[in-house]
């Protein structure tokens, strides 16, 4: 060991002092998350334990694991299971994503490539659409789909968003699809393509990530929207599994914590699911918004 | 038959501004057509609209005998080129040549016997399962040909596709280019050109014929051979040639014409070619015909700088506060170049007198 060079010597302090500050940054980034992530990790641990622990003290870990909480929340104190809350969450999730992807895509093309009769005034109106407070429209909404006969039903959950009626989103799309390049749809064109085709075989793809990023915030509000079934749907049957959530609160006297906080663990996994799986397209199309060009 | 007639043609964009003015200029079948000038005088312009890529606001664009205004540019047959490349990203080069045809309906068979025999021809067979990214700036630029030929349509349109290249690289596609051309007519296939370019070396070593354009006119239309040798104008004067014209302001006084206080004999020959007097001209010589001489009629110039270029000089010579060019044989140079004034004269027989009011050459 004597026979180590200086430089030698220099080279493995280096080395030292940077496994030191990559250790430290690590232990850190791993404290900060850990407490971030703690009431989501309390959450899990919480649902596998009995009622009386939850209450008992903040530590995660359950002391007797019981899967009891899953099993009698499951069953619900309605005539359903909560399978069939889930199912109702499905219904109306799927038309309203399919259809906020193909109308929105719609809407954004024609706005980023074609030019027609009053297009400033019709974008400026879907700025000032994003600009208004969702409040402001909710009576007015109800009373139209009130006369078309629509309430208690899931259409007006998801007929709205199906004809583009996200402001936000064919904003987002319009903005992605300026900063591409047109030179592809021309060459797509030259070689024959109409409109349409172009759209499909061409835009679409280039479109993609920011069209994932559309689905999946459209699949989480959606997921996550309280206000909207708890106005339009009145039949317990009808109903998704935001509300059902707050169903099990109201009709148990004494609350049953572990089974709300069973179904609630049930209730985020797909939209955790979900994000993890399509992570990378998610972030992908955000981040590349408006910047690339 | 694929003629290209361009009849009248004029665009006025969105915002009122009027880019070309009425332009009028046949193209024949097969034929190699350059359009040159710098950059926003509206060459791009000119060839969207044969392609159909830009609307056109008057005139008529005719191809072959249709008049094409209303069809899309996927009914016109044309194939385009662009600076850019333009190839779908998220298709392999093999979908990328496939595309068109795909949409003509075509069947697989005769696709792939299509993309086999392009990609031959434009050595990309290795490359035919590579994604866009995955490719070089040339072979790219190959693909983008290839996805233009495999159509076998009546005219290609290209839109300065060697600009993204490297000099050398430049150098080699350009003779692939006009290769491909030669090849082309020789099968019998129609092949006209329209190539778009502010290169005026691409334009004179690529082109039958070529337009020279200015802010959305015509300056002239010719051979490589006429344009720099028959200039109609100041600005074709100007813009041919490598180094560019020397244009100096002279006055023509009975049977000569004088720079500063120095004058020179006209001469028989250029006085049998003059069509009119102008009272303010230009003169207009090519470095290459301004010699050094000796002695006899010459103008005296300060030598303010000399670029060796090998088997020639560049003089940069002050005549009368004017800069003039010259390009000298370096043996010339060693024997008469190495003094502060030098004796510049220009071949009369090759001098062009414009007009300084209208820019016209005067001395066809
Ligand atoms: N979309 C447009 N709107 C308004 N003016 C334009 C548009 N496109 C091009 N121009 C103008 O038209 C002129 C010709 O442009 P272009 O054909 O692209 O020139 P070139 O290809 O010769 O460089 C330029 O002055 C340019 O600024
Ligand atoms: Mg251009």
């Amino acid at each position: 060991m004597t026979d180590l060079t200086f430089n030698d010597r220099q080279a493995m302090r280096r080395a030292r002092l940077s496994l030191i500050s990559t250790a430290i940054r690590y232990i850190l980034l791993c404290v900060v998350g850990f407490v971030m992530l703690y009431p989501l990790i309390w959450l899990v641990g919480a649902s596998f334990k009995t009622n009386s622990e939850i209450f008992a003290g903040a530590g995660f870990l359950p002391e007797n694991p019981t899967a009891d909480g899953y099993i009698k929340g499951w069953q619900t104190s309605t005539p359903y299971t909560f399978g069939r809350f889930f199912w109702n969450s499905f219904l109306i999730i799927l038309p309203k994503v399919i259809g906020t992807a193909i109308s929105c895509t719609l809407a954004a093309y024609a706005f980023a490539r074609f030019d027609f009769p009053l297009k400033k005034i019709l974008f400026g109106s879907v700025i000032a659409i994003l600009l208004l407070p969702n409040v402001v429209t909710r009576i007015p909404q109800y009373i139209l789909f009130r006369d078309l006969g629509w309430l208690d039903s899931f259409l007006p959950l998801w007929v709205p968003s199906a004809l583009a009626g996200d402001a936000f989103f064919v904003f987002m799309l319009v903005q992605f699809l300026r900063s591409l390049p047109t030179d592809m749809e021309e060459a797509a064109r030259v070689d024959g393509a109409n409109s349409l085709q172009t759209l499909i075989y061409i835009v679409v793809p280039m479109l993609a990530p920011a069209l994932i990023s559309v689905c999946l915030f459209q699949f989480m509000w959606t997921m996550n929207d309280f206000l909207g079934p708890l106005i339009y749907l009145s039949s317990v049957d009808k109903y998704p599994v935001s509300l059902a959530l707050k169903l099990s609160i109201d009709t148990t006297e004494a609350f049953e914590w572990n089974r709300i906080l069973a179904m609630s663990v049930l209730t985020i996994a797909p939209a955790l699911i979900v994000f993890f799986a399509a992570q990378r397209y998610f972030i992908e199309g955000i981040s590349s918004g408006g910047i690339k060009g | 038959m694929a003629k290209v007639q361009l009849k009248n043609l004029e665009k006025v964009y969105g915002n009122a501004f009027k880019a070309v003015h009425g332009i009028n200029l046949e193209i024949d079948d097969g034929e190699f057509m350059v359009f040159v000038g710098p950059s926003g005088c509206a060459k791009s312009t000119t060839l969207r609209m044969v392609a159909g890529l830009e609307e056109i606001s008057g005139g008529e664009v005719v191809i072959g005998d249709r008049r094409v205004n209303e069809l899309p540019p996927g009914k016109r047959s044309i194939a385009m080129v662009f600076q850019n490349y333009a190839l779908y990203p998220h298709m392999k080069v093999r979908g990328n040549l496939a595309f068109g045809l795909k949409i003509a309906g075509k069947p697989k068979a005769e696709i792939d016997a299509a993309i086999e025999r392009v990609a031959r021809i434009l050595e990309i067979e290795p490359l035919l399962d590579r994604l866009p990214k995955q490719l070089s700036g040339g072979q790219a630029q190959r693909v983008a040909l290839g996805r233009a030929l495999i159509k076998k349509p009546g005219v290609f349109l290209f839109d300065e596709p060697l600009s993204n290249l490297d000099a050398k690289l430049r150098a080699s596609m350009r003779v692939r280019i006009t290769d491909l051309h030669r090849q082309l007519k020789a099968e019998g296939l129609s092949s006209t050109v329209i190539y778009v370019t502010h290169d005026q070396t691409e334009a004179m070593t690529m082109g039958d014929r070529i337009c020279v354009m200015q802010a959305g006119h015509i300056m002239q239309v010719a051979t490589p051979k006429e344009l720099y040798e028959r200039p109609a104008n100041l600005f074709v004067a100007g813009f041919i040639g490598s180094p560019e014209m020397n244009l100096i302001d002279a006055k023509l006084d009975g049977s000569s014409f004088s720079v500063g206080s120095q004058s020179l004999p006209i001469g028989p020959h250029l006085e049998g070619r003059l069509s009119a007097r102008p009272a303010e001209a230009v003169v207009g010589t090519r470095p290459q015909h301004l010699s050094l001489v000796a002695d006899g009629p010459a103008f005296t110039a300060k030598l303010a700088n000399a670029e060796f270029m090998g088997h020639e000089v560049y003089l940069h010579a002050d005549l009368e506060g004017r800069r003039v060019v010259s390009v000298v044989g370096a043996a010339d140079f060693e024997t008469l170049g190495r003094s502060e004034t030098i004796r510049l004269r220009p071949d009369l027989e090759r001098l062009h007198i414009f007009d300084k009011t209208d820019g016209r050459n005067v001395s066809l």
